[in-house]
C-alpha cells in the first residue's frame, strides 16, 4: 500500500493534516472569522475515546503549588509502614479534593528510608489554607447517634456525639474471612483500656448504629448485634474484598495517626505562568524562523524540505502532546525547542553527505546512498541523547534517580523529540526528496 | 586540510579555558541554589510592574507577611506574591545525592555504549576525555558567570549538564564514524584519516549547531528568567561540545595512536 514514494507522501501529508487540526488551539480567529475546535469523542459500539484536546499545563504555566510533605513514620514496624502511608496518603487525597482542583494529584515517594507524600495543586489561589488543612494530622474516632425527640415533630433529630473511644485506643485493623459464611470481614483489635471503653459505648447502643469518622468523614457505620466485652470486634457486611481492604486501611491510618511536616514548597502565580506561557511561544516561533531560514539560506531547495519536515515535525510532536498526554512545563518546552535545533540535524547530515556523493553518481543514486551511509551515524549519535533523557525521566520511578517535576518534563519533550525527529528527518524528508528528484529526472527526459 | 598539525593550539585553547574555569572555582566557588542548600524564594511584583526577588533561610508565614507589609508600605500600591519556593534542609542534600547517581549513571552508560560501537578502547576512551573537557568548560564557566552575573547552580543545571554530555558524545560519534568508515576502505595513517573527516563533518557539525544556538538564543533573550541561566549552560556546552568533538576527541585519539606506535618501534628495535 505504501510502497512508492508518492504514496508514502501523501500518508505523511494525511498524518500532518490530522496532526494540525489535533494541535489547533480549542478556538482561534482567522482573517476575522472565528473557528471551534471540537474535541475527540467516538463511540463505536462498547468502544469509545474521549479526549479534551487541550495542552496539559504544569505548575510552572498554569500557576499553582506543589508540596511536599515528610511523614513521620519513626516507631511504626516496617511491614505496618505500607498500609499506614496508604492510609496518609488517602486521608490527604481526600482533603484535597474538597478543594475541587482537578487534575491535582497526591504521590508518595521514598528515598533512603524517608517517606515523602507530594501534593500538586494546579491552579490553587490560597496555599496557606491548603497546607494547613492538609498537613494536619488525621483523627479517628467512635459517635454514638443520640436521638432526640423533637417537639411538634414525628421524627426525631440525631444528632453526632463522639465518644472517648478513639484511634488511640485501636491497635490495630485487618481484613479476615468470616469461618462461616466466608465473606471477608474487618477485624478490630482494641487496646485494654479501648475495649473497656469499647464494651461500655457498645452496651449502650445496642441495636443502633456506632458511626466511625476518620477526618470527620464517616467511614462506617456499622451497627451494634450486642454489647462486645474482651478486646475485638468485627465489622461485617457484604464488602468485596477491595471495599474491606479500602476500610481496614483508613481504620489503621486512624490507629497509627501520622504526622506530616511541610518540607518542601513552590508556588507560582498565575500571572508569572501566563507570562511564561506567551514567552515561550514567542521564543518558539523565533527560534523555529530563524532554523528554517537558515536551513533555506544553507540547503536552497533541500532546505525547504528539511523545513517542510520540521513543520511536520512540530505540528506531529504538539499533537501527542496533547494525546498522550504530556504535561508541559517550561523545561519541557526547552526540551522541545532542543529537540528542534537538533531536528534538522540528520538532514544537514544528509545533505552533506549528498553533496558529495552528487559528485560520483547520478543524483537519485546519490540520494539513496547518502541517506543509509548517514542513517548509521544519526542511529548512533541519537542512541545516546535517548539513554540521558531516559535516566533523568526515570520512568520506573526508582528512587535513588531525581524524579523532580521539571527534570522530568524537559526529559520526556526531549525523548519525544528525538524519537519523532527520527521519523521526520528520515521517513519525511526522505520520500519527499524521491518525489522531488524524480520529478526532476522526468522533466530532463 | 592538515587539522592536527595544529593540535598544540587545541591544547592551549582548551587548557587555558579550563585553568580559567578551574581558578575561578577555586577562587570564587559557585552560587548554589536553594534546590541544594534548602532556604525560601520570594519574588513579588510591585505596583509599577518590576519584580523584587528574595533569597533567605527559610521563611515562614509571619515573615512572608512581614515582607508583603513592608513592600505595600514602601510602594504604597498592591503587590502581588508571584513566586514562592521553600525547601527544607533534608531536600537539598537528598536532591544533590540523587543528582549525582544520575550523572554517573548516564556517564557510564554512554562510555559503554560508545566502547561498543567502536568495539574499541582509544575510541571510547577519547570520546569520554572530550566529554568531561565539555562538562569541565561549563562548570567552570557558571563559576565565572556566578561570580559576575548571579548564576546558580540548581537542578535545572544539572539536567543541562546531562544533556551536554550526550550532545557531546553526539558530535564526536559523527567524527568517530567517518574514521571508522574510511579505515574500512584500507589502510592508511590515522592522522590522514582524522585530517580528511573533519574537513568532511565540519560544515555538517557547524551547521548543525548553529540551529541549536539559534534555538537557544530566542529562549536565552525571550524564554524569560525561570530558564535563561538553563539555556545559556546548554548554550555554552554545545558550543563547546562542538569544538571539542574535532579537536579534543580527534586530537587525543591520534596522539594515542602515534604514542602507541612509537612505543612499539621501540620495542622492535630492542628486540632486533
Amino acid at each position: 500500500m505504501l510502497r512508492t514514494p508518492v504514496r508514502k507522501s501523501i500518508f505523511v501529508a494525511i498524518l500532518t493534516l490530522a496532526a494540525a487540526f489535533v494541535s489547533l488551539p480549542q478556538s482561534f480567529t482567522l482573517f476575522g472569522k472565528s473557528f471551534t475546535r471540537p474535541d475527540i469523542n467516538i463511540n463505536i459500539g462498547k468502544f469509545s475515546i474521549s479526549r479534551n484536546l487541550n495542552t496539559h499545563l504544569g505548575l510552572d504555566l498554569a500557576g499553582g503549588s506543589r508540596l511536599v510533605f515528610e511523614a513521620n513514620t519513626g516507631g511504626i514496624s516496617e511491614e505496618k509502614k505500607i498500609d499506614a502511608l496508604t492510609g496518609v496518603r488517602n486521608v490527604i487525597e481526600n482533603r484535597v479534593n474538597m478543594f475541587g482542583i482537578s487534575e491535582s494529584t497526591v504521590q508518595t515517594s521514598n528515598f533512603e528510608g524517608r517517606d515523602r507524600i507530594i501534593v500538586e495543586l494546579p491552579g490553587i489561589s490560597d496555599t496557606e489554607s491548603a497546607i494547613k488543612l492538609i498537613g494536619e494530622t488525621a483523627q479517628l474516632s467512635f459517635v454514638e447517634v443520640v436521638e432526640e425527640a423533637v417537639p411538634g415533630s414525628s421524627t426525631p433529630s440525631a444528632s453526632l456525639v463522639p465518644t472517648d473511644l478513639t484511634g488511640a485506643d485501636l491497635e490495630r485493623a485487618e481484613v479476615v474471612f468470616d469461618s462461616n459464611t466466608g465473606e471477608p470481614t474487618i477485624s478490630i483489635q482494641f487496646s485494654e483500656e479501648g475495649g473497656k471503653k469499647f464494651a461500655e459505648i457498645t452496651k449502650r447502643n445496642v441495636g443502633k448504629q456506632l458511626p466511625i469518622i476518620l477526618d470527620n468523614r464517616i467511614i462506617s457505620a456499622p451497627t451494634v448485634q450486642e454489647q462486645i466485652i474482651g478486646n475485638s470486634a468485627q465489622i461485617s457486611g457484604s464488602f468485596t474484598i477491595d471495599e474491606a481492604k479500602e476500610l481496614s486501611i483508613q481504620l489503621n491510618a486512624g490507629a497509627l495517626p501520622v504526622p506530616v511536616e511541610l518540607i518542601q514548597q513552590e508556588t507560582i502565580g498565575a500571572t508569572l505562568g501566563a507570562e511564561s506561557v506567551k514567552m515561550s511561544v514567542v521564543a518558539g516561533v523565533v527560534g523555529l524562523l530563524m532554523v528554517g531560514l537558515f536551513m533555506i539560506l544553507s540547503y536552497g531547495k533541500l532546505g525547504l524540505i528539511a523545513d517542510v519536515g520540521l513543520f511536520v515535525f512540530s505540528v506531529i510532536t504538539m499533537a501527542l502532546y496533547k494525546l498522550i498526554p504530556i504535561t508541559l512545563t517550561l523545561p519541557g518546552i526547552a526540551g522541545f525547542m532542543l529537540s528542534i535545533g537538533m531536528a534538522v540535524d540528520s538532514n544537514i547530515l544528509i545533505f552533506e553527505r549528498f553533496k558529495e556523493e552528487k559528485l560520483k553518481r547520478n543524483i537519485s543514486d546519490a540520494l539513496e546512498v547518502s541517506f543509509g551511509r548517514a542513517w548509521d551515524s544519526i542511529r548512533d549519535a541519537n542512541v545516546a541523547t535517548i539513554i540521558t533523557s531516559l535516566i533523568l525521566m526515570n520512568p520506573l520511578d526508582w528512587s535513588f534517580l531525581p524524579s523532580s517535576g521539571p527534570v522530568r518534563g524537559f526529559a520526556i519533550t526531549l525523548l519525544m523529540g528525538v524519537l519523532i525527529s527520527l521519523f521526520t528527518g528520515i521517513y519525511v524528508s526522505r520520500n519527499l526528496l524521491r518525489v522531488f528528484v524524480r520529478e526532476k529526472k522526468e522533466k530532463k527526459k | 586540510m592538515n587539522w592536527m598539525k595544529y593540535r598544540w593550539l587545541y591544547l592551549l585553547i582548551s587548557g587555558t579555558l579550563i585553568i580559567c574555569g578551574v581558578f575561578s572555582m577555586f577562587t570564587w566557588g559557585f552560587k548554589i541554589g536553594i534546590d541544594f542548600t534548602g532556604g525560601s524564594l520570594l519574588e513579588y511584583r510591585l505596583p509599577n510592574g518590576s519584580v523584587r526577588t528574595y533569597k533567605e533561610e527559610l521563611i515562614n508565614q509571619d515573615r512572608k507577611n512581614e515582607i508583603k507589609g513592608e513592600l505595600e508600605k514602601e510602594f504604597d500600591g498592591e503587590v502581588t506574591e508571584i513566586r514562592f519556593e521553600n525547601v527544607g534542609p533534608t531536600v537539598g542534600p537528598e536532591t544533590l545525592k540523587r543528582t549525582i547517581y544520575a550523572l554517573l549513571i548516564s556517564a557510564s552508560a554512554i562510555l559503554l555504549w560508545v566502547a561498543y560501537q567502536f568495539k574499541n578502547f582509544k575510541f571510547g576512551i577519547s570520546a569520554t576525555l572530550a566529554t568531561i573537557h565539555d562538562t569541565l568548560i561549563v562548570i567552570g564557566s557558571f563559576s565565572i558567570l556566578g561570580h559576575f552575573f548571579g548564576a546558580e547552580l540548581d537542578f535545572l543545571f544539572v539536567t543541562a549538564l546531562l544533556t551536554i554530555l550526550s550532545f557531546s558524545v553526539h558530535d564526536t560519534i559523527v567524527v568517530f564514524d567517518r574514521i571508522r568508515e574510511k579505515r574500512k576502505s584500507g589502510y592508511i595513517e590515522l592522522s590522514t584519516l582524522a585530517n580528511n573527516a573533519i574537513s568532511e563533518t565540519m560544515v555538517r557539525s557547524i551547521n548543525n549547531s548553529f540551529t541549536i544556538i539559534f534555538m537557544l538564543l530566542a529562549l536565552i533573550l525571550l524564554g524569560g528568567d525561570t530558564i535563561r541561566w538553563f539555556a545559556v549552560a546548554l548554550l555554552v556546552g554545545t558550543i563547546s561540545g562542538t569544538y571539542s568533538s574535532p579537536f579534543v576527541a580527534v586530537s587525543l585519539l591520534v596522539t594515542w595512536d602515534e604514542i602507541e606506535k612509537k612505543f612499539k618501534n621501540n620495542k622492535k628495535k630492542k628486540t632486533n
